[in-house]
């Protein structure tokens, strides 16, 4: 494996990077432990909820948190973000409800926030196709002239999750050609995962993702992925190149699906568990608490609060989740334009009028 | 008088003078003004950052388009050719027309994708195709042709102005050779509206895009022979505007439509259909069908007798009146 950038060791250890630096103290380093303890949590009940027949999938994230937290906790509030569908880290950080992502699992709605407001697309599931939209996005930053004015609170970076599995598809290297032709403001936020459900990087790639930058024309790095500190320092410096206008930028992260691709995903049938063993002992919440508690920078108190707040993270998610309103057919129709035709609007009525017909329909 | 060509130029002129926000991407849209020049001159007077050229490549444009959207411009595409559009089917299926939808309303999607289409130019392969009714059969996409030089000039900037993304359909055999005078004092038809074109007695006929002309050629024969076709311009194919054909039909008893693209699921069937729902009571001949066979577009040279002329029209018309 090619050297990654690493500020943490995954015994706890703060080493030093010649080009990245993690300026935060002990405050910023609890609050992303915070984070990623709470984003745990969220996930484990998100599966547990699934497998209770209350969401129709879930996207585990778990293994991932110190790649996604340390990402968005880089973010400004300016900055645009395009996740996948597995980005629930960052909405996280986005402060988006996770009820909002439980919903979309469950088959309520395809993302119950706004976009604009949260600075959060949508997920995106056709793999790949949000790193195009992230860069026209980025483009329209470019032409609002919200780029390389040192006003911090104007400058805008793009921000555009993907996979490794994704590295392969059009749109991404697409999405690579033109960011570099425009120079545009984004980060290209590669989670290599390892895994794209059960096929190896190595059927994806024959050089290390973070190098296919330099063929695009623009700078690559690979950062420890399971280092919530090295991942926040990178990302940082990557959003702020954008932002000044130095173009794009590639990070690969480098870490590892520690459950299934998805609920419906078996991961025994091609993968051994002893590589499973190998990347638990690189656990990205692990190392941090082992700093914490070595440096004497986090309280017996810090922890056990934290766990209680955890707790009824939990409890609210498995409470509101029973609460959330199943659609209407009727609304269904009024979401596919912002003009609705007369055509679909008569479809619409014929329904309504449809399901009134039964016996015992509301009116 | 002007061109087809120069009115969709116009058109845009005055639709980017109109909204800043209003950018055009495309391939060669630029300096070169696009391989059939309907962009002419544009990024001389708007600059490079609204007049885009971009690399080669169909996904890229439409998503990248998407993205502009997102953040509050009106982009308008330029597709290449209609046979090129393939590449970015998924932005525009899976993304473009679904955006609203799954965003429940909070990401509107203002666009407009312009794609050449149609034959008859002697062109080479993939340079001549009819996709409209893919795009027509996608919930969430308009989808719009126009046939003639006035309604290219003011239906271009009603789809621009759309809060809707709009797939908009150039008949490039027109281009150059459709011309007419623009008074600008005469309103514009409304752009989700058919319009009648030509009033007639016997057989209704439905077209749109270049197949208008064909219809009123037609007409023009049949009216030799003391058949009176009643033609319309469909100008809208998502959403449909029947209701004046449904009129039509309950008078003439008989319809026939006809467009470039392959017979089989093609817009005429749907047309069909919806006469045969509203009108089963009034029709004295099933509602017939011309268009493009169910083959691939032929090569350059056996592309007249792929393409719905006046005699294949007429033979129709024969048919149906003989029922």
């Amino acid at each position: 494996m090619s050297r990654f950038v690493q500020l943490l060791t995954p015994e706890g250890e703060r080493v030093e990077h010649p080009d990245y630096e993690f300026t935060g103290g002990p405050d910023k380093i609890r609050s992303l432990y915070r984070d990623m303890v709470l984003v745990r949590r969220f996930d484990a009940e998100a599966t547990a909820l699934q497998r209770h027949g209350e969401l129709g999938l879930w996207a585990p994230l778990v293994g991932q948190e110190g790649a996604q937290v340390g990402a968005g906790r880089a973010l400004r509030r300016q900055d645009q973000v395009f996740p996948t569908y597995r980005e629930h880290g960052v909405a996280w950080c986005r402060d988006i409800d996770p009820l909002q992502i439980l919903s979309l699992f469950r088959g309520v709605d395809y993302g119950g926030w706004d976009p604009v407001e949260k600075s959060l697309h949508l997920y995106t599931l056709v793999i790949g196709a949000q790193t195009l939209h992230a860069v026209g996005y980025a483009m329209g930053v470019q032409r609002d002239g919200a780029v390389g004015t040192g006003d911090t609170a104007r400058d805008t970076a793009v921000i555009a999750h993907f996979g490794d599995g994704a590295s392969s598809q059009g749109d991404v290297n697409e999405a690579f050609v033109f960011a570099a032709s425009y120079q545009a403001p984004v980060v290209f936020f590669c989670q290599n995962n390892q895994w794209a459900i059960s096929e190896p990087l190595e059927r994806q790639s024959r050089i290390p993702l973070y190098r296919r930058a330099d063929g695009f024309g623009f700078p690559g790095v690979r950062v420890d992925g399971n280092d919530v500190l090295a991942t926040f320092a990178v990302t940082q410096a990557a959003l702020q190149r954008a932002r000044e206008g130095g173009g794009p930028s590639l990070i690969e992260a480098f870490t590892y699906r520690m459950g299934a691709h998805t609920t419906t995903d078996d991961p025994t049938r091609y993968r051994h568990a002893d590589e499973v063993e190998h990347w638990k002992l690189k656990d990205p919440l692990a190392r941090v608490e082992a700093y914490l508690r070595r440096n004497g920078f986090a309280s017996e108190a810090f922890f056990t609060e934290l766990q209680a707040e955890a707790d009824a993270l939990g409890e609210r998610l498995r409470a509101g989740v029973h609460a959330l309103p199943d659609p209407t057919p009727h609304q269904l129709f009024d979401r596919v334009y912002a003009e609705i035709s007369d055509e679909l609007a008569a479809q619409r009525d014929s329904f309504d009028a449809y399901a009134a017909s039964f016996e015992g329909a509301a009116s | 008088m002007i061109t087809l060509a120069k009115a969709l130029n116009a058109g845009l002129r005055k639709a980017m003078e109109n909204d800043p926000k209003v950018v055009l991407l495309g391939e060669d849209i630029g300096r070169l003004g696009g391989v059939f020049r309907i962009t002419d001159g544009l990024q001389k007077d708007f600059g490079e950052d609204r007049v885009i050229d971009t690399p080669l490549a169909e996904s890229g444009i439409v998503g990248s388009a998407v993205g502009l959207a997102l953040r509050g411009y009106r982009p308008v595409v330029e597709i290449q050719f209609d046979g090129f559009v393939y590449p970015a089917y998924d932005q525009i299926v899976s993304q473009v027309a679904k955006m609203h939808f799954r965003s429940g309303g909070r990401a509107p999607l203002p666009m407009v994708i312009r794609i050449p289409f149609g034959g008859g130019i002697g062109a080479v392969e993939h340079h001549s195709e009819s996709p409209e009714a893919q795009f027509a059969h996608t919930p969430g996409l308009k989808v719009v042709a126009c046939s003639n030089t006035v309604d290219a000039y003011w239906m271009i900037q009603q789809a621009i102005a759309c809060p809707d993304p709009v797939i908009f359909l150039e008949p490039k055999r027109l281009y150059h050779s459709d011309k007419a005078e623009l008074d600008l004092a005469v309103p514009p038809v409304p752009l989700f509206a058919s319009r009648l074109v030509r009033p007639g007695e016997h057989v209704t006929v439905v077209a749109y895009g270049p197949t208008v002309k064909t219809a009123l050629s037609a007409a023009a024969a049949a009216e030799q022979e003391d058949i009176s076709l009643e033609v319309f311009d469909l100008r809208t194919l998502s959403p449909l505007d029947l209701a004046p054909v449904y009129e039509s039909v309950r008078r003439t008893g008989r319809a026939v439509v006809v467009h470039e693209a392959h017979v089989n699921l093609g817009m005429g069937a749907e047309v069909a259909a919806r006469i045969t729902e509203e009108c089963f009571h009034f029709l004295e001949a099933p509602v017939l069908r011309v268009g493009g066979w169910d083959t691939p577009y032929p090569p350059a040279r056996a592309e007249e007798h792929f393409l719905p002329d006046l005699d294949r029209l007429l033979d129709a018309v024969d048919r149906s009146l003989a029922w």
